[in-house]
């Protein structure tokens, strides 16, 4: 019957509505963590632009450029890849958007021969991911995505150094998304090992180089640059993530609240067009008895109560 | 002259100062106005920096400073400022340190000692 229908929309409005609540709340929450995330991006940028510019100056006044971090190997056999994800999914595509941009790169440059890659995992969805499409795993990092701390940054870089270091990856590739907006985010793919040395020797901006006086000597002290260098780089990497991660999931969010609105007026409509039938259908049947009534005392009286009549 | 204390995780410092003092790992080093460009690694120290109206010390867990243009720019990794530390764990962290000498490795004593030390030489609490 018509009420039992009513009563079925009307649990489902409901469900729909506190989902709204929780997708609005989580849309309100990714919203104020996307302005922390890109003050962070904007505080840790002075520190790396510094960085920069001192290996620039160190290479200007004539350091090598033999450190190990800096050389290229001439045989590129196995490739390690970083892939920075978020631990928590419900941000559309942000997950398998990095994810998927890493597999087809390992895929394309090694065949997916295990010997051939490292995969080194930040987030719980990188790991998941990998791990159930029986990928070998080097390292996997958690806990670290929402708010990477330069400490996180330091444990994750040092990893990799020691991996390249060693030998055991002749490259290493940093896959991240990149925050270019509130609005844009981009997937990319950047070198990480060897540090590339374009981007650190290039002229310094403004002039002539000064004379400058090193302590120690200049390769003593890129020695102890480079190391922080990378740091700094996938530091950088990590925050632009976090901020993608939020902005990501606040789109999302909020098209889920805009969906469920969406819903919820469809089943109102619905909801209001059975309650509606329901009562014309009691008010026709009341009508239709009413008439009934009506008809049969407009007829002559039974028998019977004639004869009551005489009798009395 | 220009004094800037970066960590990666934020600007520390940033004003006009008069000196600033360091060591670099080859011994401490000052730094007045004018100073020549020069680009030194620092050790485990308190660099203190004085202004017009006083002094700002800060510890400073290895790093770097680069002197350019009258402006000197000190990079760390670790960085504090006085007013940050909590000089009750850093002296908890100390004596930690200093019940286990014996149980860890030479330089990861000595380096965890010197950064207790410094803490709470920066903070004052020495």
């Amino acid at each position: 019957m018509a009420g039992g229908q009513e009563r079925v929309l009307k649990r489902r409005i409901k469900s729909f509505q506190s989902m709204k609540k929780i997708t609005r709340a989580m849309e309100l929450i990714a919203a104020s963590r996307i302005v922390k995330a890109q003050q962070r991006v904007s505080a840790a940028r002075p520190y790396s632009e510094q960085i920069t510019e001192v290996i620039r100056n160190l290479a200007a006044g004539g350091a090598g450029s033999s450190h190990p971090l800096l050389a290229e190997r001439d045989e590129v056999r196995s490739i390690g890849y970083v892939v920075v994800t978020a631990d928590r999914g419900l941000a559309g595509g942000y997950n398998s958007g990095v994810i998927r941009a890493a597999e087809r790169a390992l895929q394309a440059e090694t065949g997916g021969d295990p010997s051939r890659y490292k995969l080194f995992l930040l987030g719980k969805k990188a790991r998941d991911y990998f791990s159930y499409r029986g990928y070998q795993i080097e390292a996997s990092f958690t806990g670290m995505s929402d708010q990477p701390t330069y400490d996180n940054a330091r444990e994750v870089a040092e990893v990799i150094m020691k991996a390249f270091e060693e030998g055991q990856v002749d490259r290493v590739d940093l896959a991240y998304t990149q925050f270019l907006s509130v609005g844009t985010q981009r997937v990319v793919i950047r070198r990480f090992m060897p540090i590339e040395q374009e981007s650190i020797t290039e002229a310094p901006s403004e002039g002539p180089t000064a004379d400058y006086e090193f302590e120690p000597s200049p390769d003593g002290i890129l020695d102890r640059l480079l190391p922080r260098y990378a740091e700094a780089r996938l530091f950088a990497a990590m925050l632009d993530a976090a901020a993608s991660e939020h902005a990501a999931r606040q789109r999302a969010m909020k098209s889920a609240t805009d969906n469920a609105e969406e819903l919820i007026k469809v089943l109102n409509r619905q909801m209001n067009r059975a309650r509606q039938e329901s009562i014309t259908t009691e008010i026709m049947e009341i009508v239709g008895g009413a008439e009934a009534l009506a008809q049969g005392a407009m007829k002559e009286p039974p028998d019977y109560f004639r004869e009551h009549q005489e009798t009395a | 002259m220009q004094v800037e204390l970066v960590s990666p995780e934020r600007i520390l410092y940033s004003g006009e100062a008069e000196m600033v003092i360091c060591r670099t790992v080859s011994g401490d080093i000052a730094f007045l106005d004018h100073h020549a460009p020069f680009i030194g690694a620092l050790d485990i120290c308190v660099v203190r920096i004085k202004t017009a109206n006083g002094e700002e010390k800060a510890a400073v867990h290895g790093g770097f400073v680069e002197v350019r243009d009258n402006r000197v720019i000190i990079l760390s990794d670790v960085a504090e400022l006085a007013s940050q530390i909590d000089v009750e764990q850093a002296r908890q962290r100390k004596e930690e340190f200093e019940r286990n000498v014996e149980h860890w490795d030479d330089a990861e004593v000595e380096a965890g000692l010197r950064r207790a030390h410094v803490r709470l030489e920066v903070a004052g609490a020495v």
